[in-house]
């Protein structure tokens, strides 16, 4: 007991892992207090963003050197404090989802006209932000609910930005549903806390083997619905596809991004890292939702002629393939759900960037109306081709090395589970690119239905360079995976063995 | 103790979720109020029931002298309760703009984002 009441003070160099959400929360303040001047707040939080970026990259490269980093709150030893701890997964996601937040920034800066100043968009950006990245770093359970509702709120408010009849009715089925999957994770804590007497994720990882198996599959099972609703995985998904083409482009883009991969991360690290003994009972129904959603997912998009509403598909359709690699569970699977996360955050955001602009060049949100762009705009052209060759896994672009480095898995795994995986990892594959394609012809190559002239709009300039942005990093990463290649192995090693992830915590000793 | 609340908090998860199955968004509102509910009475019993032993440490000790009651639930509930009342409040103004806005308070009259007679895609390449 000595130890407890000892205080150990936090190394100065061990806040970096907190510094990026409290930047962004000291940002959304003060861009709520300074949101009369949309300029202003769009200039802060550009600064915020850079200076998030600018501390993951330095946390990330000690991570990449030293192994995980934690540090716990208020000078309570771990078990006790809230504990932030850092592995190269969780900051790889908190990196991509502030360089997608930064694009982002710029290209919702020239859809916004200077009567839009008021309305807080760069707050809750901000706040949206902060939560998208205490759920990546924290290593507190309970925590990990507060970033949720963080998240949550803050998308709240963005989804109803504009105040459109079409955006209450989507905000209604996104509001109530995700607000019932952060309950049932809140039901699933109070049982785990109850059994296990702890919520902080190194100490549950020593202390569940030795709980009621059956308690504990429960409270797996419980999570994965949570998770899989907030993921959007098949047969919980209906929320997606009625919400996310309802705001404006770069909130969609966003969320799009964002909101439904933190979901999968924390599947990820509840089913696979801190419960894996509840694998034998789950294994076959977190490999069905895999399938059902990599399967339902592009033929959704396939039936779909909404622009938007189609990528929301294509959304639901990576899902499935990160949750492949959750079922798999090896150390190969688990690498290839996080490059799939990481892959699905820049793609997914780009695609629907790349959507709105072809909204805002044809007047039309219907791909039946749309037609002939290809002659009037070839740069938009080459940008929706290449997004849908990624979210496809077409080499040598980005999407492609998740996809082998989970069909690799997959065939080491072998047996019904894996085999049957990675027929529906291909079969995705093969589906996305249809539907892709034929949504690209329609809008692209069929003859123009109006005039095919494009009118001139203001911003373009930001507009394309944001998307541009995107689809370089996209094509970039895919030409040199290696260092992607070599972040999925460590991070899955971490994963598969926590040992390291435990002592950075702290409680080494404690371990089984 | 242990036992009725236990049974308190399955009545009302089961109440929640049954008024969440309803499609009028009022019944829905309410559901998630009582189902936020029963998850808060949930996390207290979780903490184990300890009657009139506040988790106070004597002056000069280290650490209590017997078993005190569990102060972490309590902490959790807060915070629960706080985060549950402000999404139940901005669902609750959400539920009405969308009641005026669209005009119907059925959510399977609320097509308006999916439209029901949705077209088929067209047959081409």
């Amino acid at each position: 007991m000595e130890e407890l009441v000892q205080t150990s003070a936090v190394a100065a160099a061990d806040w970096i892992v907190v510094l990026p959400l409290v930047l962004a929360l000291i940002g959304a303040a003060l861009a709520l207090m300074l949101r009369n001047n949309g300029r202003v707040t769009f200039l802060l939080a550009l600064l915020v963003v850079v200076a998030a970026i600018a501390c993951e990259i330095g946390l990330a490269l000690r991570i990449w050197q030293e192994g995980p980093v934690s540090m716990t709150m208020g000078n309570w030893l771990p078990p006790f404090g809230i504990s932030f701890t850092a592995d190269l997964f969780g900051i790889s996601f908190a990196l991509a989802a502030s360089v997608v937040t930064l694009l982002v920034l710029f290209y919702a800066e020239a859809d916004r006209s200077a009567a839009d100043g008021r309305d807080g968009f760069h707050a809750l950006v901000l706040l949206l932000l902060a939560g998208v990245t205490g759920s990546f770093l924290t290593g507190d359970l309970f925590n990990l609910y507060v970033w949720f509702e963080v998240m949550l709120i803050a998308s709240f408010g963005l989804i109803v930005t504009g105040g459109s009849a079409l955006q209450f009715d989507g905000a209604v089925k996104y509001g109530f549903l995700n607000f019932l999957a952060t309950t049932l994770f809140l039901l699933a804590l109070g049982l785990l806390y109850g059994t296990i007497g702890t919520l902080n994720m190194a100490d549950i990882i020593g202390k569940a083997p030795a709980a009621n198996p059956a308690v504990m599959t429960a409270i797996a099972a419980l999570l994965l619905l949570a998770f899989g609703m907030k993921a959007a995985a098949f047969p919980v998904n209906a929320w997606l596809p009625a919400s996310y083409h309802t705001p404006p482009t770069a909130i969609s883009a966003l969320f799009a991004g964002l909101l439904t991969k933190v979901g999968v991360y924390a599947a990820l690290r509840s089913l696979v890292v801190l419960l894996p003994a509840t694998r034998d009972v789950l294994e076959p129904v977190i490999a069905l939702v895999a399938i059902a959603s990599m399967i339902l997912g592009p033929l959704g998009a396939l039936g779909e002629t909404h622009l938007r509403r189609a990528m929301g598909f294509f959304v639901i359709g990576g899902i499935g393939a990160a949750f492949a690699g959750i079922a798999l569970a090896t150390p190969g699977g688990i690498g290839g759900a996080g490059a799939y996360i990481f892959h699905s955050m820049l793609t997914m955001t780009a695609l629907y960037l790349v959507s709105g602009m072809i909204e805002r060049s044809t007047g039309q949100i219907d791909t039946r109306h749309m037609g002939g762009l290809y002659a009037s705009s070839a740069p938009l052209s080459i940008m929706f081709l290449l997004l849908v060759l990624a979210v496809a896994g077409v080499p040598p672009l980005l999407g492609f090395w998740p996809k082998l480095l989970l069909i690799e898995a997959g065939v080491a795994q072998g047996g019904w589970l894996g085999t049957s995986l990675v027929v529906a990892l291909v079969l995705n594959a093969v589906l996305t690119l249809i539907a892709g394609t034929r949504i690209w012809a329609h809008v692209f190559w069929r003859q123009a239905a109006g005039t095919g002239k494009v009118p001139a709009v203001r911003g373009a300039l930001l507009r394309y360079g944001a998307a541009a942005a995107i689809v370089g990093l996209a094509v970039a990463v895919g030409l040199w995976p290696d260092w992607l290649l070599a972040g999925a192995r460590m991070g899955a090693a971490d994963l598969a063995d926590p040992a390291r992830y435990i002592a950075a915590v702290g409680l080494a000793g404690s371990a089984p | 103790m242990d036992l009725v609340l236990a049974v308190v908090v399955g009545l009302f998860i089961a109440l929640g979720v049954y008024l969440l199955l309803s499609r009028a968004l009022i019944r829905m509102l309410m559901g998630m109020l009582v189902l936020g509910n029963g998850v808060n009475l949930l996390i207290f019993t979780a903490g184990r029931l300890t009657r009139e032993v506040a988790p106070i440490v004597p002056p000069g000790l280290e650490q209590a002298a017997g078993a005190i009651a569990n102060p972490l639930p309590q902490a959790l509930i807060l915070t629960a309760i706080v985060i549950g009342f402000a999404m139940f409040s901005f669902l609750l103004v959400l539920s009405y703009r969308a009641y005026q806005t669209l005009d119907c308070d059925d959510t399977d009259e609320m097509r308006l984002a999916e439209p029901a007679d949705a077209p088929n895609p067209p047959l081409s390449y």
